[in-house]
């Protein structure tokens, strides 16, 4: 997993890289943690153009970053997701969290 | 009558992390034979890492353990069975249901067993062998004639 990142008018953009899952997410966690940490945005928009795989661990991993940005009133939104993101994120209902933006 | 075609393998790995993304490759390359889709692909391997994933972070609390998993593809139909020998699931029924998790502290979605039952035809949960562990059985029917390969 390899994030890449960067902040353009306000809006922290973030570019999930590789395989999302129980092994990876430990990182992808921490990484995540320390960008949504900064002050000098107000959404956030989370890129999976790049992510070649993830499960129900990515799941996990994305509704903790949503609670901690809940509480600062930052939303996150998803975009670019795979077909196979898409299917597992309509199954769980992520999306009526992190809505889709296209 | 045209014979169906049919294969097996079996494999034995660590119960560490690592081996999530090693499992659910070699079963998505042993699969190919059956000339799936690429959607079908992605079901079985987001299924297998979904499973393998339970016994790496449920069934060996502060030990080693390992992981079988055994594969066999009968005509269109892929059968992938995952067990572990380890705590074994207390409660079935309930590890089974929706957002149910044991370790919420560890930002877990409890979806496992709902992607693996979206994505495959069939899971059977059951105990291990001689009671011990636990034994998760995923089936899936692939579109594609066995006779094209039987055929070659």
């Amino acid at each position: 997993m390899h994030i890449k990142s960067k902040v353009y008018k306000n809006t922290l953009y973030v570019l999930l890289c590789g395989e999302l899952d129980e092994h990876s997410s430990v990182h992808a966690r921490s990484v995540m943690d320390d960008l949504f940490g900064g002050n000098n945005f107000s959404q956030i928009i989370i890129d999976l153009s790049e992510l070649e795989f993830m499960d129900s661990t990515g799941i996990g991993v994305l509704i903790g970053r949503y609670k901690k940005m809940k509480s600062k009133n930052i939303p996150i939104f998803i975009c670019n997701p795979s077909s196979h993101a898409e299917k597992i994120f309509k199954m769980t209902g992520l999306y009526e969290i992190m809505p889709k933006i296209v | 009558m045209k014979k169906c075609f049919s294969n097996k393998m079996e494999m034995t790995f660590s119960a560490q992390s690592v081996n999530e993304g090693f499992a659910r490759v070699c079963v998505a390359s042993f699969c190919l034979q059956m000339n799936p889709s690429l959607d079908e692909i992605s079901d079985i391997k987001t299924a297998v890492s979904e499973a393998v994933t339970n016994a790496v972070v449920h069934a060996y609390p502060n030990k080693k353990g390992v992981i079988k998993l055994a594969c066999e593809i009968s005509g269109n139909d892929v059968t992938i069975e995952i067990s572990d020998t380890g705590i074994g699931i207390e409660d079935i029924e309930k590890a089974r249901e929706p957002f149910f998790t044991t370790k919420p502290s560890e930002e877990r979605s409890g979806m496992g067993f709902a992607v693996m039952e979206g994505f495959m035809d069939e899971v059977i949960v059951k105990k291990g062998e001689g009671g011990k562990g636990t034994t998760v059985v995923l089936k899936k029917h692939i579109e594609e004639s066995c006779q094209q390969l039987v055929g070659e």
